[in-house]
């Protein structure tokens, strides 16, 4: 309650600065403006393609973030020396300034799909990496102990044991991911794309479109909340089930 | 006379054979030379059915030597021999039940107990017999929905001796199974091990510090030395098959205890000293 509280006076903020002329509408719209122009684009369905675009890169840039980096987070979790070797570089990756390789990544990918998911999933599977090292840390010994007894290999143990004994402090790393890739496609697509959200939010700058710029803005911004706000649902009912 | 010839005297039920043996076995942890040693050359032998419990002073390896049994780590030396057949990794027939609480958080009651089942792939009629079987003689009925976080401690240890239990192992290792229990519920509980270990009649082998439960629970009972650990002497209690908790009442029991006391005492002082104690 207190969270759409101070959610609510903020927007309230901001429609009062922004209609009284305290912010300049070449900077800011007002809250209610960019919700008009929302629903415009959103009825006039122009914008239906590159919204499918870009839900596209970030679902592809979720999953293999998700997928690969509880595998290769799993598989240095097998190996205690190769993880104190790499430990060091996971704990300074974000540091990276990714976007300076943009050129080596149509270089590698071209200028389609493949380089504004690779940057999407460069963003999301250090999240899902760290997550997972540190959720197998928390499963408790005896569950790897009860894995033995069965006579479980590695892999059934990762995927019968670990993996659903992980799944609570696994969503960490899923929601940061879901988060990062969202930051690195719609970014990759401001300088790397001729279609989708990030590109046509970019376009609207450079022609002074501030309703339309602001209206897929929002868009961004809610779906990405509402995306959280699913996830944070889950996971809430999963500890609680779980005991955790 | 001395407790344990007067009691196996009492029992006279004859000698059964050998289920398990256990032959010169050590564990040494990291180098074979300067690494822990946690167990000594070390002996043993569990007569087919038999209830056998592990005394011994904090860190003296019992938790180890319950490893080695149950194939989940390798002995240094030695050989260990299970149904004649040398063990080399888990084998099939040993079902283990730890101090931690190792349910699946993820499942049902249900679904924990018949989590083995189900992976072995056994027939699902099989499976709702040996299911029903189990939540009936756990005291489970009411509970086969509920998620393990929703059951105290002890129901959830039930949970795990009942996942154990329906794999029909013919050796039930338990590793100081009751540890986190208040003491009523241990009392309970021990009950209801020895209802299994009758009904099944498979060999039990439990790893506990709590002379009375050992005393209690047991055809037999080995006392383990200090670090590195080996079994320094046995005590039989001559207890009749048909028991419970009740029998702490008889004399007999705190001649048991107190021989046991008089033998871990001393060992109990040299951990104490070797820091095993901790």
């Amino acid at each position: 309650m207190l969270r759409l509280l101070v959610v609510g006076g903020f927007v309230v903020a901001l429609e009062v600065l922004c209609r009284t002329g305290v912010i300049s509408k070449l900077v800011l719209i007002a809250p209610s403006e960019m919700a008009i122009h929302l629903f415009g684009i959103l009825s006039s369905r122009k914008a239906d393609a590159d919204i499918l675009e870009s839900l596209t890169n970030v679902m592809l840039a979720v999953l293999l973030s998700v997928v690969g980096g509880f595998a290769i987070g799993a598989f240095i979790h097998s190996f205690p020396r190769l993880r104190r070797a790499i430990d060091p570089f996971l704990a300074s990756y974000y540091a990276l300034p990714f976007f300076a390789f943009y050129p080596l990544f149509i270089v590698l990918f071209g200028l389609g799909r493949g380089a504004i998911v690779a940057i999407g999933v460069l963003f999301g599977i250090v999240a899902m990496i760290i997550s997972t090292l540190t959720a197998f840390d928390r499963i408790p010994r005896a569950l790897v102990r009860t894995a033995s007894a069965y006579r479980m290999g590695p892999v059934e143990a990762a995927l019968r044991v670990k993996l659903p004994s992980a799944i609570p402090f696994l969503f960490t790393g899923f929601k940061l991911a879901i988060a990062y890739a969202f930051i690195g496609v719609i970014a990759a697509e401001f300088i790397m794309a001729t279609s989708g959200l990030g590109y046509s939010i970019s376009y609207a700058f450079n022609n002074f479109d501030n309703g339309t710029m602001y209206g897929l803005m929002l868009f961004v911004i809610v779906l990405v909340t509402a995306v959280n706000a699913v996830f944070h649902t889950i996971e809430r009912r999963l500890l609680r089930r779980w005991g955790r | 006379m001395a407790v344990h010839e007067q009691a196996v005297a009492a029992r006279g039920d004859g000698v059964q054979p050998v289920h398990v043996s256990v032959r010169g076995v050590t564990r040494v942890y990291g180098d074979p030379v300067t690494g822990i040693r946690a167990l000594a050359p070390t002996d043993l032998s569990l007569r087919r059915g038999e209830f056998y419990s592990v005394i011994g002073p904090s860190g003296c390896g019992k938790s180890t030597l319950l490893d080695v049994l149950a194939g989940l780590s390798r002995p240094t030396t030695g050989t260990i021999e299970f149904e004649g057949r040398v063990l080399d990794g888990v084998p099939d027939g040993i079902g283990v039940v730890f101090q931690e609480d190792a349910c699946f958080a993820w499942l049902t009651v249900s679904d924990n107990i018949t989590f083995g089942l189900r992976r072995a792939g056994v027939d699902p009629a099989e499976i709702a017999r040996r299911l029903d079987y189990a939540l009936r003689l756990m005291g489970l009925v009411d509970f086969a929905t509920s998620y393990p976080a929703q059951l105290s401690g002890g129901m959830r240890q039930r949970v795990c001796i009942a996942r154990t239990l329906v794999m029909q192992p013919r050796m039930i290792l338990l590793d100081e199974p009751f540890g986190a229990l208040d003491a009523q519920t241990r009392l309970i509980m021990g009950d209801e091990l020895l209802k299994v270990w009758r009904e099944t009649g498979a060999t039990v082998l439990l790893i506990t510090h709590a002379l009375d439960e050992a005393a209690m629970l047991s055809d037999r009972i080995g006392i383990m030395s200090a670090r590195p650990g080996r079994i320094i002497e046995e005590v039989e209690t001559g207890w009749p098959r048909e028991r419970d908790s009740r029998i702490a009442a008889e004399h007999s029991f705190g001649d048991i205890t107190t021989r046991l006391w008089s033998v871990l005492r001393d060992e109990s002082l040299k951990s104490v000293q070797l820091g095993g104690g901790r």
